[in-house]
């Protein structure tokens, strides 16, 4: 379980999350959702560590991740998987060995085991033969797919989204967001997905905790989002709705 | 006020970056193993894809100072094998050293601040660290350890390549012969000298990876960040290659 309390971060002295409180269940979907800008990134950092707050704790499985040494933090980090906005996936390196590269890094596998387990994870994301092309050989959407591979190589407890459809075409974010629900369902993993995109959340999330100006706005059940009465949580999703076509719940 | 109480503390902080970044990375030495193929990567792109310019850079070199050797002694007084004692010493003593030290900056240098800057903005630096991998001993180890290593290593080739360009040029120009050129750089060869050249090419190597890998691992806003780091990372290498040339030169001469 991932427990976030009273969350302050601030840059320059400019505020950007103000005593956000959020609790991730075990085995959840959870969309962290809310306007660009607002700090949705900015909090996923702090749940794995890559950024320390201004105040306020984030503890997993009960560890308070800022009060333990950097090879304890990066143990806890081994039970993420992160799928990053851009796919960061290492350029230097193909597909194949983009996948690869945590398993030869944290395991003792065989190079056998390693081919068997790479392609078992290339066929999870749908690209069972892009193993030797170099990311710059790859569409936006099949970077993001094997940075997807990647990430889940090592079957982490936790998996970690950003913006996993965003500057994907519609259909190419359905597949996106088939995969991520698949990958739940299969490996049991708590999901953490941070967008602006409601028709993921709609499609993907068991629940959605909404950013608004750096504040934790709301948090709630998919359907006590469409019971909402919050003004400004409708109005996020009206945005939404309105943009990709979805008729309005309200 | 505050723009000269900045200028104060910004080299004090950049500094201090610095000192932890390295602190961090050979702190890491334990885990030297996960480092270890990285680390013949960066030696074949720091040594031997720099054999080339460094031949080039050192061969002219030595061939321009024989030249200008012979011009400034063309004297009926001082025998020729004068001029194989001044190109071979210049070239142990300074040239082989420094013209592959500034080769590299540009090189290498710009190459390391490159190639992290790139990582960093595209997130490639934030996905090692949340694999639980620490990214600074992991980018950093391998690039100054393989700068360490292949400088001295570039450092002798360069010698051999500059004196050999400077005998070559000797001997078609006719200023002197082969024979006189060698007499006269083992008459007033000193055994300290290329120890010394060692000393500094090994500072050298240490100063300008480790100073890209800084500007390149704390690289921030975008592409435009990326070029700006880079740029850095090859002017301030050159720099501090000069100010531990006349350092070291004071120190140990």
């Amino acid at each position: 379980m991932i427990q976030i309390e009273n969350l302050y971060k601030s840059f320059n002295d400019k505020p950007v999350l103000k005593d956000v409180s959020l609790e991730i269940q075990e085995g959840e979907t959870l969309a962290i959702i809310g306007r660009s800008g607002s700090g949705k990134s900015v909090l996923m950092k702090h749940i794995i560590g890559l950024l320390k707050p201004t105040s306020g704790r984030v503890f997993v499985d009960g560890t308070d991740i800022n009060k333990i040494s950097y090879n304890q933090l990066r143990e806890i980090r081994r039970q993420f998987g992160v799928l990053f906005q851009g796919g960061a996936l290492f350029d230097s390196l193909d597909s194949f060995e983009n996948v690869a590269f945590p398993l030869r890094t944290f395991t003792k596998m065989s190079e056998a085991e390693i081919r068997s387990e790479v392609q078992h994870c290339l066929n999870m994301v749908q690209l069972p033969d892009v193993g030797t092309k170099k990311p710059s050989e790859l569409s936006g959407g099949m970077q993001k797919r094997v940075a997807l591979a990647r990430a889940i190589s090592l079957k982490p407890r936790y998996i970690i989204y950003d913006e996993p459809t965003s500057g994907l075409d519609p259909e190419t974010s359905n597949t996106i967001d088939e995969l991520i629900s698949d990958l739940s369902n299969q490996m049991n993993a708590t999901s953490i997905v941070v967008t602006h995109d409601m028709h993921s959340v709609l499609s993907i999330a068991d629940r959605a905790a909404f950013i608004h100006q750096g504040n934790m706005h709301w948090v709630g059940t998919i359907d006590d989002m469409h019971r909402s009465d919050d003004a400004t949580l409708r109005a996020f999703v009206k945005a939404n709705e309105y943009q990709i076509g979805i008729p309005s719940h309200a | 006020m505050a723009v000269s109480s900045l200028a104060i503390t910004t080299p004090i902080r950049n500094l201090g970056l610095y000192v932890l970044l390295l602190v961090k990375a050979f702190g890491s030495l334990g885990e030297f193993s996960l480092y270890r193929k990285n680390l013949f990567t960066q030696m074949v792109r720091t040594g031997i894809d720099s054999i080339p310019i460094v031949a080039l850079a050192a061969g002219f070199s030595g061939a321009v100072t024989t030249v200008q050797t012979a011009y400034q002694l063309v004297t009926p007084f001082i025998p020729k094998s004068i001029i194989g004692s001044i190109v071979a010493p210049s070239l142990i003593l300074e040239l082989g050293a420094v013209v592959t030290g500034f080769i590299l900056a540009g090189r290498v240098g710009a190459r390391i601040a490159a190639e992290l800057g790139t990582m960093r903005v595209t997130e490639q630096i934030d996905a090692l660290e949340a694999m639980g991998l620490n990214s600074v001993g992991y980018l950093i180890v391998p690039r100054v350890l393989a700068g360490v290593i292949m400088f001295p290593i570039l450092y002798v080739f360069a010698c051999f390549v500059g004196i050999g360009g400077g005998i070559l040029v000797a001997q078609i120009g006719g200023y002197l012969s082969i024979g006189e050129f060698v007499k006269g750089a083992r008459e007033f060869f000193q055994p300290f000298d290329p120890i010394f050249g060692i000393i500094k090419s090994v500072v050298f190597g240490f100063a300008i990876t480790t100073i890209s890998c800084y500007k390149g691992y704390f690289t921030g806003g975008g592409a435009e960040g990326v070029g700006k780091a880079t740029t850095e990372a090859a002017v301030m290498s050159c720099v501090y290659i000069l100010l531990a040339d006349l350092l070291l030169a004071v120190l140990l001469l």
